[in-house]
């Protein structure tokens, strides 16, 4: 069997991923994507978690699925948001959305 | 009803009557007019009903009607007030009751009910007139009606609950009560007509004229009240009190009884206008006519005089019926000196009321002086007498001036005073009632013989003057008598005999039932009340006795007896009487308009003096109301203004220095420099510096959280798991 460390590697490398697309990239479209790969780090997390420690419950599952669940609706929001914002600015780039700094 | 229960009662219809219309009739002419005509009669039933009750007792001298209740609880024991009727009171009722009810009734008619409103009349002045179009089209003028209709009702209503408070009295000081509020309702009436500022000016010199005597008076009653402990009638008139209070010195040498008698004299003198307080009658002339009357004949005046009779026993004690007491010679002299010398003035006016309203003077100085002289009952009798004839001639003159209105608002003329008596002439045959009831009440006024009132009383003031030796009071009266004649018949002439001197006097025309039948009832009794009081020994003759000398005497436990008949008294009455009306006609018989009065060239300078009234008004100015404007004004000035003002503006000005010090030294540069301002720059400072990290960047703040979350795990792996 595979041992636990590999599974949380990976995890740990897509989240990285994620969070270094979050920080870096300036199109809110690659945010979003950031995000996503945060949250698939955070499943494959619970999944394994749930594998390794208690294989006879099924809570590791759905915990994953609620988080499925939440980052479409999420991404359905936050897509909207930037279409709208896209409408009215005529640009996605996040450092010119800057009409509520001082 | 209890003879006593029903003399409480008086006084109520016509206060009533004052509450109902103020507070819920004042909007409606009639409902007020009813609810005061109808209060004055009820109370003259009410009087007339005691006045009968009263003839009916044996002895009513000794046996009056009397009733009292505790009032005050003083400290050992109660102020009684009550009610006495005696024959003094009765008689009085009598006239009072029924003058206030035909002064009611001729209000009516003089305010003109039934009128239209005026075109431009306004609350404070009197009705100007209306236009009104007849069928035919035609335009006229006639009268309006009063605007403050109902207020006037309300006024004399209180005015008449005044009168029959004081006469109904048993003791001093409700009679004062009454004697106030009858103050109050001449000032209120004098100045009915508030807008116009002679009748302002009338009204505040009638209150503070009396005033001054009504301060005396209460000292008076003051007096009395220490040396007696007591103010009702039955008290103070008892023989052990007068004895007692006869025999205590006061000061300048009278006895306490008399000092007391003064003082409450002066009282009388202020309200009965004698000299020197003479001087506001003439000038509440300004009210309208039934308020003179109201004042000169039914009410304020009388209320004087009969205060004075009343009080006959307090300055005449000790008095042994030949040498008059210190007290009694002061009343006999102001009396005797206003008589004449109202009489002086009243020979030069020329307004019509102004005639009567120095007679009212003069007349009142008449029985002021029959009571100094000890004539009690000449002087009960001659006030009745004169309340008739002069609420008469006060009233035929009201209806003169209202005819003479109607004149002037025919012609359109206003230029023309419908007072002044040298505008008038030929009235007799435009207003044959007033004319004749008006010759009744003057005949009356001069003592005409035999037929009328006035010459009975006077008549009597003579026989008791020369019966007790005081020739000097008789002799005055008697030239003061002549005067009267002789005015009365000016006035008479000039008003109503001859040819009418204006167009305005040719359309005057007689006034309505209203005002003609109190007139009329008037002149019945100025003829018919002298009856009553014809000496038995008149001309030697037997008669029936002396009715008013044997009840209205009674009213004393000693009665005096009439003085004896005398041919030469009689004799004087009938030459002053029927002297001064000849002269006063052929004098001015052949007036003609805008001549110069026969008078005046006769007595030359002096005819200036009497008519501008001895330049009292003048005199009184200069004495007394400049000196008192004069301080008051040094007062405002200096004292007011200049001292106490300046004392509290000096406490402003210091608290306002060390406000100041304290906001300049302290506030701005501590407390807003260092502590308001110095804490917001702080602030301010600080925001400006970290407002730098709020960069806005979404990935900035985040980075920043994660640095910030790394440091908290470094932190927490070497704290916590280390």
């Amino acid at each position: 069997m595979i041992p636990i460390s590999w599974y949380l590697i990976l995890a740990a490398a897509l989240f990285s991923i994620g969070l270094f697309g979050v920080l870096a990239r300036k199109n809110a479209v690659a945010i979003l994507l950031g995000v996503e790969l945060m949250l698939n780090a955070v499943n494959i997390n619970l999944v394994t978690f749930w594998r390794y420690n208690a294989p006879e419950t099924v809570t590791g599952q759905v915990f994953a699925i609620i988080v499925f669940a939440v980052a479409a609706a999420e991404v359905a929001v936050g897509l909207a948001l930037i279409i709208s914002i896209y409408r009215n600015r005529n640009t996605i780039v996040a450092d010119d959305l800057d009409m509520m700094k001082w | 009803m209890e003879t006593t229960n029903l003399i409480w009662l008086l006084p109520l219809p016509p206060l009533l009557a004052f509450f109902i219309i103020v507070l819920f009739t004042n909007k409606s002419n009639k409902l007020s007019h009813i609810v005061g005509v109808s209060a004055a009669a009820l109370s003259w039933a009410g009087a007339m009903v005691v006045f009968f009750r009263a003839l009916g007792v044996d002895h009513f001298g000794e046996h009056p009607f009397t009733d009292s209740i505790p009032w005050l609880p003083l400290g050992d024991g109660w102020l009684e007030i009550g009610v006495r009727i005696d024959p003094l009171s009765a008689a009085v009722l009598f006239f009072v009751g029924i003058t206030i009810f035909m002064i009611f009734l001729y209000s009516v008619g003089y305010h003109n009910f039934g009128q239209p409103k005026g075109d431009h009349d306004k609350q404070g002045l009197p009705p100007h007139g209306a236009t009104v179009e007849d069928e035919h089209g035609h335009k006229h003028t006639v009268p309006s009606v009063e605007p403050m209709y109902a207020r006037f009702f309300a006024f004399i209503g209180l005015f008449a609950a005044g009168m029959y408070t004081l006469v109904i009295s048993d003791n001093l000081l409700t009679l004062f009560v009454g004697w106030e509020i009858m103050g109050l309702c001449s000032y209120l009436l004098i100045g009915f007509w508030f807008a116009k500022k002679s009748a302002r000016n009338a009204g505040i010199k009638a209150f503070m004229t009396t005033r001054i005597g009504d301060v005396f008076m209460l000292l008076g009653l003051a007096f009395l009240y220490t040396a007696t402990g007591s103010l009702s009638y039955e008290v103070i008139f008892s023989e052990a009190t007068l004895h007692a209070l006869a025999a205590t010195p006061a000061f300048w040498g009278l006895s306490a009884a008399g000092a007391i008698g003064l003082l409450l004299f002066i009282g009388a003198v202020g309200k009965s206008a004698q000299w020197p307080l003479h001087v506001w009658l003439p000038d509440a002339m300004e009210g309208p006519t039934p308020v003179s009357a109201m004042i000169h004949a039914a009410t304020m005046v009388s209320a004087g005089v009969y205060m004075t009779i009343r009080i006959f026993p307090l300055f005449s004690a000790g008095w042994d019926h030949h040498t008059l007491t210190p007290a009694m010679s002061v009343i006999a002299f102001i009396g005797a000196f206003t008589a004449l010398f109202a009489a002086t003035i009243a020979i030069a006016q020329n307004d019509v009321k102004g005639v009567l309203a120095y007679s009212t003077i003069s007349q009142l100085g008449f029985m002021m002086a029959a009571i100094g002289i000890g004539a009690y009952v000449a002087a009960a009798f001659h006030l009745i007498t004169h309340a008739f004839f002069k609420a008469l001639l006060f009233l035929g003159s009201g209806s003169v001036i209202h005819g003479m209105e109607h004149g002037v608002l025919h012609t359109g003329d206003h230029s023309v005073d419908p007072q002044d008596m040298r505008n008038m002439g030929g009235l007799a045959k435009k207003m044959p009632i007033t004319f004749w009831t008006f010759l009744i009440g003057g005949f009356a006024l001069s003592g005409f013989p035999i037929v009328t009132a006035g010459f009975w009383s006077k008549d009597e003031i003579f026989a008791d003057a020369f019966a007790h030796h005081n020739y000097t009071v008789f002799i005055v009266l008697a030239i003061a008598a002549f005067l009267t004649a002789f005015y009365t018949m000016r006035q008479i002439t000039m008003t109503f005999l001859g040819d009418a001197k204006t167009p305005e006097a040719e359309h005057a025309h007689e006034t309505n039932w209203t005002m003609t039948t109190p007139l009329v009832v008037l002149a019945f009794f100025a003829v018919t009340f002298g009856w009553v009081g014809i000496p038995e020994d008149f001309m030697n003759l037997s008669l029936p006795t002396n009715w008013f000398h044997s009840f209205v005497g009674h009213t004393l436990p000693h009665p005096m007896a009439a003085p004896e008949f005398s041919w030469i008294p009689l004799l004087t009455s009938l030459a002053v009487s029927l002297g001064g009306l000849g002269l006063g006609y052929l004098t001015y018989r052949n007036f003609k308009a805008g001549a110069v009065d026969p008078m005046r060239k006769i007595l030359g300078p002096v005819y200036h003096f009497i008519e501008n009234k001895y330049y009292f008004d003048e005199a009184y100015d200069y004495l007394f109301v400049k000196p008192a404007t004069w301080i008051s004004e040094v007062f405002t000035n200096k004292m007011d203004q200049g001292v106490i003002d300046g004392i509290l503006h000096s406490f402003g000005a210091i608290s306002f220095s060390i406000g100041s010090t304290i906001r300049n030294q302290f506030d701005t540069p501590v407390i807003n420099r260092f502590i308001g301002d110095g804490s917001a720059e702080v602030v301010q400072i600080f925001g400006r510096w970290l407002r730098k990290a709020q960069t806005g960047r979404i990935q900035q703040y985040m980075l920043s959280a994660l640095g910030v979350l790394f440091i908290i795990f470094i932190a927490l792996y070497y704290l916590v798991l280390a």
